[in-house]
């Protein structure tokens, strides 16, 4: 019994680390090959670089622009992010609360959004038509559009957890509306505030499509534009597209590793509790 | 007192944002599906239905586009749960220690912008340098080597394996949450009366677990019909047409300048999207817990 439990575990292991390989072999092979020279990695091997080459970094880092595409990409990121979970917040908690006709049509209307389509065509005529095209501004309201609506889907269903009573009180007592959200439930809202900011994040970092439709200066550019753009340009030099990619990828992943919890609960939160 | 205490006018900085980048969009596109709009003259005129035609004329790109598209949806919903329900399983009931870790690292790849991903396969899947040509010939099977992203009936599949090792990792998170959301009891009361591993996976797990896989096949659903930047990365489309899908197409006569037509497909794609969404909104909001 006890050997038999041992071998099942065994195999166990073997087989989850084998599907684990799989999963970080990608990223493997864009670790090795950012350090090694042009030649060697022209076939983008696995090898380990013979003499790691970390001027790589510094090449791409000037001709690559990515310390300017780097904070574009923090303050389309960061300003997407925290537009969408403070609008969201505020509508999820008077849909959830005040479930009138015309809420729970704005509230269906809104979580829509989870499925529907974006219409490009139309989309960069609203863009010109609002003179938001090739700006800052205007990439940052548009992420923050596109997170809406999974972010009112979980804090809708996470405020539905909270004891009603708790706003009733601070109104009997004679918060206004603003005050009791922000003092009284925002506070409350923090986990699920936390799970929405980082998934937003991470979407709103990796997007490169909007961007390249919707920024045409190269000085507006994002992380991810310009790992596009020099993977056009450099397409042969493999040393120098796996150290782009490598500095682009690296802050979520730093991100992923501090904050996996929140990231898997906030994955699965939406779906399980139903 | 409710309409005092939550007023509307909260909801109004996300309706504000959506209406504008998500909805008004969706709107124009409606009244453009039945104009001639194009890159070439300022003048707009109405065709009425001629590019719904055109759209779904058996000779148009557009037919074999959301033939692909249904491959694609079909394909990877089934090897994502598949494969997903596996691991899930493996860590939860076969790997106790270190189940976290490999959790993390099974997701990793979906933390990835897709287009590294794309950038790092078409390496990959080079025929004559690609890791997994060499592996294969290193191994001794060099007679599977392929053409993977270039020959035209493997291509589609090579799309498909390598969106499927993007995307297991967030399903098996979300079945991961499932299992553990099913009562331990159940487990006891079965293996008292003597039950084995199969049957107990048979007529307990996966009965229970029915719930939540509803809802990843939906997520993978919705997922696969609105697929294009994995494709996008890849293949472009190609090699010809043949890995176009529905929303790759449509950015394709977008930048040849068709918008008319473009638009008109949009919205058709809108159309289907949006009634999708109400049964997912069903199936996401059912009462009875997982």
């Amino acid at each position: 019994m006890y050997t038999m439990r041992t071998l099942r575990s065994a195999v166990s292991h073997f087989m989850a680390s084998g599907v684990g390989i799989l999963a970080l072999a990608p990223l493997y092979k864009i670790v090795v090959n950012a350090l090694k020279t042009p030649y060697d990695a022209s076939s983008m091997g696995v090898g380990l670089p013979v003499n790691p080459q970390f001027g790589n970094f510094g090449t791409v880092i000037d001709q690559g622009k990515l310390v300017s595409a780097f904070m574009n990409s923090v303050i389309y990121s960061v300003g997407g992010t925290v537009l969408a979970v403070v609008t969201s917040a505020m509508a999820a908690y008077v849909l959830a609360r005040h479930r009138r006709r015309s809420h729970q049509v704005i509230y269906l209307l809104l979580i829509a959004g989870i499925a529907i389509p974006t219409n490009f065509v139309t989309l960069t005529k609203v863009m010109q038509m609002t003179g938001l095209i090739d700006t800052q501004l205007g990439i940052i309201l548009l992420y923050a559009a596109t997170q809406i609506p999974f972010s009112v889907f979980l804090m809708y269903a996470f405020i539905n957890t909270l004891p009603q009573e708790l706003d009733e009180a601070a109104f009997i007592d004679g918060c206004g509306p603003v005050r009791t959200f922000v003092s009284i439930i925002l506070p409350l809202l923090t986990p699920v505030l936390a799970t929405c900011a980082i998934l937003d994040m991470l979407n709103l970092w990796n997007e490169f499509l909007m961007p390249l439709y919707f920024l045409n200066s190269t000085a507006n550019w994002p992380m991810t534009l310009a790992v596009y753009n020099f993977f056009g340009q450099f397409q042969s030099s493999w040393n120098l597209v796996s150290a782009d990619v490598l500095l682009t990828i690296l802050p979520m992943i730093a991100i992923y590793l501090i904050a996996q919890r929140w990231i898997l609960s906030g994955v699965s939160a939406g779906s399980v509790k139903g | 007192m409710k309409n005092r205490a939550y007023p509307t006018w909260f909801a109004g900085g996300a309706l504000l944002l959506y209406g504008v980048f998500v909805l008004l969009p969706s709107l124009l596109g409606l009244g453009y599906s039945f104009t001639d709009w194009n890159s070439y003259s300022n003048d707009v005129h109405w065709v009425g239905l001629d590019n719904f035609a055109t759209i779904f004329d058996p000779s148009s790109s557009y037919v074999s586009a959301i033939q692909n598209t249904v491959i694609f949806t079909v394909a990877t919903i089934f090897l994502k749960t598949v494969f997903a329900l596996a691991l899930a399983v493996l860590l939860t009931a076969g790997v106790r220690r270190l189940s976290y870790v490999y959790r993390a690292i099974i997701f990793l790849p979906a933390v990835l912008p897709i287009l590294v991903v794309g950038i790092v396969f078409r390496s990959i899947l080079d025929p004559e340098v690609g890791l997994l040509n060499s592996t294969l010939q290193l191994i001794g099977l060099g007679g599977l080597a392929q053409q993977w992203l270039t020959d035209t009936s493997l291509a589609i599949w090579s799309v498909i394996g390598v969106d499927t090792w993007r995307g297991v990792g967030y399903i098996m998170v979300i079945l991961i949450a499932g299992l553990h959301a099913i009562p331990r009891d159940y487990y006891e009361a079965a293996s008292l009366d003597g039950a084995s591993r199969r049957q107990v996976f048979q007529f307990i797990t996966l009965p229970l677990l029915m719930p939540v896989l509803a809802v990843t096949t939906v997520l993978n659903l919705l997922y696969g019909l609105r697929v294009f930047d994995i494709v996008l990365v890849l293949t472009n489309g190609g090699p010809g047409y043949v890995t176009q899908t529905t929303y790759l197409s449509i950015f394709d006569d977008f930048g040849r300048g068709r918008y008319g037509v473009a638009t008109a497909m949009s919205t058709v794609f809108f159309v289907v999207m949006l009634g999708l969404s109400f049964l997912t909104i069903k199936i996401m909001t059912r009462k009875e817990v997982a």
